[in-house]
């Protein structure tokens, strides 16, 4: 059970996993692309709920139905957001997120 | 003390008769109307003067005096802790002959409509304000309280309202009535105002209080000073001011010549004999307090009827309208009296102006009205109310020739005639008091004799005019009513004033004054001589005398310009400066605020919608640039 | 249940009746029916009211009763009366019944119009009737709300910009008042304790004078807008005029009565010290309101301006009456109150009507109205009549009593204002002798107006309800004087 790599590790990874996602949401144009940046951002979420799991509280499996749960929402969340861009697509025969910009004032 | 609570049915009868007229009055018919009208006023004629017998003949005699009766009363409304409004009967010597004049006044009125008036539109509607009006100046005669007396007072301007603008689609006739109500409204104010003091001061508005000797009102003398005269003066001469509005006094006089633009009829009856006489009752219901309290106030009221009376009777010289001549010549009459108000004392001989102010009330009452229906009678037989264009009626109204003759020479003040008698007293009373005065109404005397027997020769003689048909006289229900005031005109100056209505109740001795009344008649005589000499014949006399004194002649033609100034005054200062700045301040400047307000909130958050762009990565970008910057802000600046 | 809570329910089932009818012709029905009723039971509740003061009962508040609400910010639903409520109430269900009549055939006619003007009438009953901060201000804003929508729907003129800023001034007054009335709540228990909503437990302790000199001000203002206070005004000419006939009489009939009332009930009653020392700068605003709205009047063109100056002239007067705090002045502000609802709301009425025959609203496009409609001219000429405070007609009593009552008063501060404000009554003159003189005397102007018919039934119902109000009250004014000037009275003492 004692395995070499340290919490640090986990929870670097998991950081540059979670900019990257963020920076992906805030700079990529294409919804998919977006879509697939916030995959990244709850992922590196998981990582640190089963670390932290792992390395704090080894005897409990909070973080592990947490865990389990967010994969959960996030397919549920995938599988909303595609449809609402397909639904995009057929309105604005794109998928450009800077074309998407009828709520606003 | 006899019971005199019937006469609660004097002003019971005419708000029925009003009331039943009012709303049931078109359903009748136009004959039936007028005969419910003068039924009514019938009864109250007969009540006035059976109580006026009963009062006169001893019941209203105590210990030689005439007293006061509260023959009603009933608590209308409560003001304050100490101030109530009441409805009820006073009766006292003026009040009782008040009683007299309103209903012999109103009853002839309502007679000689019934032929006036036959066949105009909305003679139901005639008189049902006719019964509106006799109840509302009943009301204000036996007021027992001063704030009974102002409500009747407003219901007596509103009554008057209604009848000069009769005629309402007339624009003339309508820019009159307003002209009447606004202005007697604007003097009403300060009669409100002067109650306001009054009952501040006394605590009460009961006329037997306030007039009582040892009441607050004449005791309180002292009180505060306001511009070196006490509240007392200043409230009595605001009260005066409400007096002066009704009784056309000058400044306020501009309505009543304006006034007559309502149906003949009527202009006898409010605009000659009764309502425009309210102020001189006023002044001698509060006659003690004006005396003992307010004697500065008393001095005005002398001044200013004095000037009244002169400065009507210059303008009456000129005018061609014989009903605004008969106008101007009741502004002048009443000044007499409010003039004769002003220099009487109080009690016995003393109140010799005061008798006589009351006594030429009552003889004015009868010879005005005469003089008006009289003139009612010309129009009616000419249709026209211009002297110019009458003449030689004497031949084809007999009844009227005699009838106004009449009337001219009681106005004039012939020796036996009623106007004599009380034309007399006052002069006398004038005499005692101030000799300026006194030589102003002389002057006056020989004026009201001129321009009546001007306005009479221009009627009745000289030659034929074009008319578009002949002139025939009136029928019976005009010309009986006529003869009737004639006899009263004739015989009122009789009536022995001086043992029944002095100011004190109790009687006194008066007899003429030769030394006084011989030259006034000589003064009068002269006056119908001019006349004779320039109106009997047609001639150029006047025309060459109105051109020798072209400007003086121009400027009382034209009622020396006070029209225009009352005009100026309304619309250009109020109507111009006061009225349309403000509301050009309010659209402008209270609402261009709040419309300001509005702008502001919608110029900044146009603004600040730039802000929500839709672009949904510049709103990500925000929030965690704006995370980061809280983590670093509590991180690094809060510990 | 207590009875009061009917003046709440029946308008609610009303709506609810209205909901299930077909049409616009059945929904007028079935509001008239309940609006009947209403009338019905605000006359049963006058007369259990006489009868309990007859009887002896001096409490302050009658026919009470409570209900929990929200237990932890102890917020009830407490209902009462006295005779002030009572005179509103009567003052209410006759200018609402009349509104209803009034818009009988009204043009665009639609269910959502009654909706919407009954549940106004429950806002304002509720108001009337509320003895607890939270509810009342929950009623407030019932009746301030569907006026937003009554306008901008069904309004002439430019009526969305009328009905933005009438909705959004109020609404400002709201924000004022609702500061205010947390400020009371706070301050409800000086001495520890339960904070509370409810006025009479409020009115038997002190409020720290600190408190009252910051939200007594926010109150009074807050109340004010409604009731017309210079220079808060200005909603009330652009409203009237693009207000349907029905709302413009009861928003000028009822709801800036309101603003008097809650001056009163809530400013005054709860702060009295405070009351006292600022009422003079109110006094000053209250006495330019009565002459500038009566100047501002004079040279208006349409007939709603002139009569919104007018009311802001008339609801000055009663501010102004309030703050002279004596009871013969206050009880002239609630007698000027009611004859102000009932007169205002004839006017309105009436120049309803005659625009839906001339179809203009410039008085110098009408003339000689008189001779073709003469039921609806004497009823405006008797309208104008009470107005400029003629005796026999309500205006005069309410007049006197504020008149009188304001120069009580021995300083010279006080008794000037007085008389600056009497000289309204001859500017009131003067503008409606010259409305009365332009539209209905002189010639018929139009061969047109030949073709008018006169008042039809539903119109004649509405008016002759809102002028037997106005002469009895001008006649036999010592019945409702009477009641008011007894109610009035802890008032004042608390005001002393």
């Amino acid at each position: 059970m004692n395995s070499g790599i340290p919490l640090e590790y986990y929870l670097i990874v998991a950081t540059i996993m979670f900019f990257i996602g963020v920076y992906g949401f805030l700079t990529r144009r294409n919804l998919i692309t977006i879509l697939m940046s916030t995959e990244l951002i709850l992922n590196s979420v998981n990582i640190n709920f089963l670390a932290f799991n792992r390395f704090l509280f080894p005897g409990k499996l909070d973080g592990h139905f947490f865990g389990l749960f967010v994969i959960a929402v996030a397919a549920s969340e995938a599988a909303v957001a595609i449809a609402i861009i397909i639904n995009i697509y057929r309105r604005f025969t794109s998928i450009n997120v800077e074309n998407v910009n009828e709520l606003k004032y | 003390m006899a019971d005199f609570g019937y006469t609660v049915w004097i002003l019971i009868v005419p708000f029925v008769t009003f009331i039943v007229l009012g709303l049931f009055g078109m359903k009748l018919k136009a004959r039936i109307s007028g005969l419910t009208g003068t039924l009514g006023l019938a009864i109250v004629t007969v009540l006035s003067y059976a109580t006026a017998f009963r009062y006169f003949l001893g019941a209203g005699l105590a210990d030689g005096i005439y007293q006061k009766i509260i023959a009603f009363n009933s608590t209308w409304l409560t003001l304050t802790d100490r101030l109530h409004i009441d409805m009820g009967v006073l009766l006292d010597p003026i009040s009782v002959m008040m009683l007299v004049v309103i209903s012999t006044v109103s009853f002839m009125v309502h007679i000689y409509s019934l032929g006036y008036m036959k066949g105009e539109k909305g003679f139901e509607r005639y008189y049902s304000f006719l019964s509106l009006f006799t109840f509302s100046m009943m009301g204000l005669v036996v007021a027992t309280n001063i704030f009974q007396m102002y409500i009747f007072w407003e219901l007596v301007g509103i009554s008057s309202y209604l009848l000069i603008g009769f005629y309402y689609s007339r624009p003339s006739a309508v820019a009159a009535s307003k002209k009447a109500f606004i202005v007697t409204r604007f003097a009403d104010m300060g009669f409100l105002i002067g109650i306001l003091i009054l009952s501040f001061t006394t605590k009460t508005f009961d006329f037997v209080t306030l007039t009582d000797l040892n009441g607050p009102a004449i005791t309180s003398t002292g009180g505060a000073v306001f511009l070196g005269m006490s509240v007392m003066t200043w409230s009595m001469i605001l009260i005066f001011v409400g007096g002066a509005g009704k009784s056309a006094m000058f400044p306020l006089h501009i309505w009543l010549p304006d006034a007559m633009e309502g149906p003949t009829p009527v202009s006898a009856l409010i605009h000659a004999a009764t309502m425009v006489v309210a102020g001189v009752y006023l002044v001698a219901r509060m006659f003690p307090v004006y005396y003992f309290a307010a004697p500065e106030a008393l001095q005005i009221i002398a001044w200013v009827g004095a000037f009244s009376s002169l400065f009507a009777a210059v303008i009456a010289t000129t005018q061609t309208d014989i009903k605004r001549v008969l106008a101007y010549s009741t502004i002048s009459q009443i000044g007499y009296m409010i003039f004769s108000l002003g220099v009487s004392g109080y009690g016995g001989p003393e109140g010799l102006g005061f008798m006589a102010s009351n006594w030429h009330l009552f003889n004015h009452a009868m010879f005005k009205a005469l003089l008006f229906l009289g003139a009612g009678s010309v129009i009616h037989a000419v249709h026209s109310n211009y002297m110019t264009e009458m003449g030689g009626l004497r031949k084809h109204l007999p009844i009227t020739n005699i009838t106004f003759l009449i009337a001219c020479l009681t106005i004039a003040g012939l020796f036996p005639l009623s106007g004599f008698f009380s034309k007399d007293e006052i002069l006398t009373a004038a005499f005692h008091h101030d000799k300026v005065l006194f030589a102003i109404e002389y002057l006056v005397a020989g004026l009201t004799a001129f321009y009546m027997f001007r306005l009479y020769f221009s009627i009745f003689h000289g030659h034929d005019r074009q008319y578009d048909h002949t002139p025939h006289e009136s029928p019976a229900t005009m010309t009986v009513p006529l003869i009737i005031l004639a006899i009263g005109s004739v015989f009122s100056g009789l009536l022995p004033f001086n043992r029944l209505v002095t100011s004190d109740g109790a009687p006194f001795e008066s007899h003429i004054e030769w030394s006084v009344a011989g030259p006034s008649l000589i003064i009068a005589l002269t006056g119908i001589a001019i006349a004779w000499v320039m109106y009997r014949k047609e001639n150029t006399l006047p025309d060459r005398l109105a051109s020798t004194f072209k400007h003086s002649y121009k400027w009382a033609y034209n009622k020396f310009y006070i029209d225009e100034l009352y005009l100026f005054i309304t619309k250009k200062i109020i109507f111009r400066r006061i009225s349309q700045p403000v509301a050009w301040f309010d659209r402008h400047i209270v609402d261009g605020t709040m419309n300001g307000i509005a702008w502001v909130t919608q110029t900044v958050s146009n603004r600040i919608k730039g802000l929500q762009s839709g672009q949904l990565q510049q709103y990500g970008f925000v929030f965690v640039t704006g995370a980061v910057a809280l983590v670093l802000f509590f991180i690094y600046l809060i510990k | 249940m207590n009875i009061l809570s009917c003046l709440v329910i029946i308008p609610l089932l009303t709506i609810t009746g209205i909901l299930l009818v077909k049409d616009a012709r059945q929904a007028r029905v079935v509001s008239a029916i309940g609006m009947g009723i209403q009338l019905i039971t605000a006359f049963i509740i006058v007369f259990m009211y006489l009868s309990e003061r007859k009887a002896g009962n001096t409490d302050q508040m009658l026919l009470m009763s409570s209900y929990e609400w929200f237990r932890s910010l102890n917020i009830y639903y407490t209902v009462g009366v006295d005779g002030i409520s009572v005179a509103m109430i009567a003052l209410t269900s006759i200018v609402v019944s009349a509104g209803v009549f009034a818009s009988w055939e009204m043009e665009d006619l639609k269910k959502e119009f009654f909706i919407s003007l009954m549940l106004l009438a429950t806002g304002v009953f509720g108001f009337f009737i509320s003895l607890d901060l939270f509810t009342m201000f929950l009623f407030y804003e019932l009746a301030v709300i569907p006026m937003y929508i009554l306008i901008g729907i069904w309004g002439s003129g430019p009526k969305e910009y009328a009905a933005m800023k009438l909705t959004l001034m109020l609404m400002g007054g709201s924000a004022l008042l609702m500061i205010g009335l947390f400020g009371i709540y706070f301050n409800s228990a000086p001495d520890g304790g339960e904070l509370t909503f409810n006025i009479i437990e409020i009115s038997k302790i002190t409020i720290p004078i600190q408190a009252q000199r910051w939200f007594f001000p926010l109150t009074f203002v807050g109340f004010g807008v409604l009731g017309a206070l210079f220079p808060l005004h200005t909603w009330s000419p652009d409203g009237h005029s693009s207000a349907p006939t029905a709302v413009s009489m009861l928003h000028a009939g009822v709801l800036m009565k309101l603003g008097g009332y809650g001056c009163f009930r809530v400013a005054m009653f709860l702060m009295p010290e405070a009351a006292n020392e600022m009422a003079w700068i109110f006094i000053i605003l209250t006495t330019i309101s009565v002459v500038y709205g009566a100047f501002g009047a004079i040279v208006q063109k349409d007939l709603k301006y002139i009569n919104a100056y007018s009311s802001v002239s008339h609801c000055g007067l009663v501010l102004f009456a309030i703050l002279m705090m004596n009871r013969t002045a206050m009880t002239g502000a609630v007698i000027q109150m009611v004859s102000h609802g009932l007169m205002t709301a004839l006017f309105f009425a009436l120049i309803g009507m005659i625009y839906g025959r001339t179809h203009t609203r410039i008085i110098s496009e009408m003339g000689g109205l008189m001779k073709v409609i003469p039921f609806l001219g004497v009823a405006y000429v008797i309208a104008g009549l009470a107005s400029l405070g003629l005796p026999g007609l309500s205006g005069f009593v309410a007049e006197m009593n504020i008149f009188f009552g304001s120069f009580e008063h021995p300083d010279t501060f006080h008794r000037v204002a007085t008389i600056i404000a009497i000289t309204s009554i001859v500017i009131t003159a003067v503008y409606i002798l010259r409305v009365i003189a332009i539209l209905l005397l002189g010639p018929v102007r139009d061969p047109h107006y030949s073709e008018f018919n006169d008042a039809r039934w539903y119109e004649k119902l509405s008016i002759l309800a809102l002028l037997t109000g106005i002469v009895y009250i001008g006649m036999i004014p010592s019945g409702l004087s009477g009641i008011i000037r007894d109610s009035i009275m802890p008032i004042v003492e608390k005001l002393m």
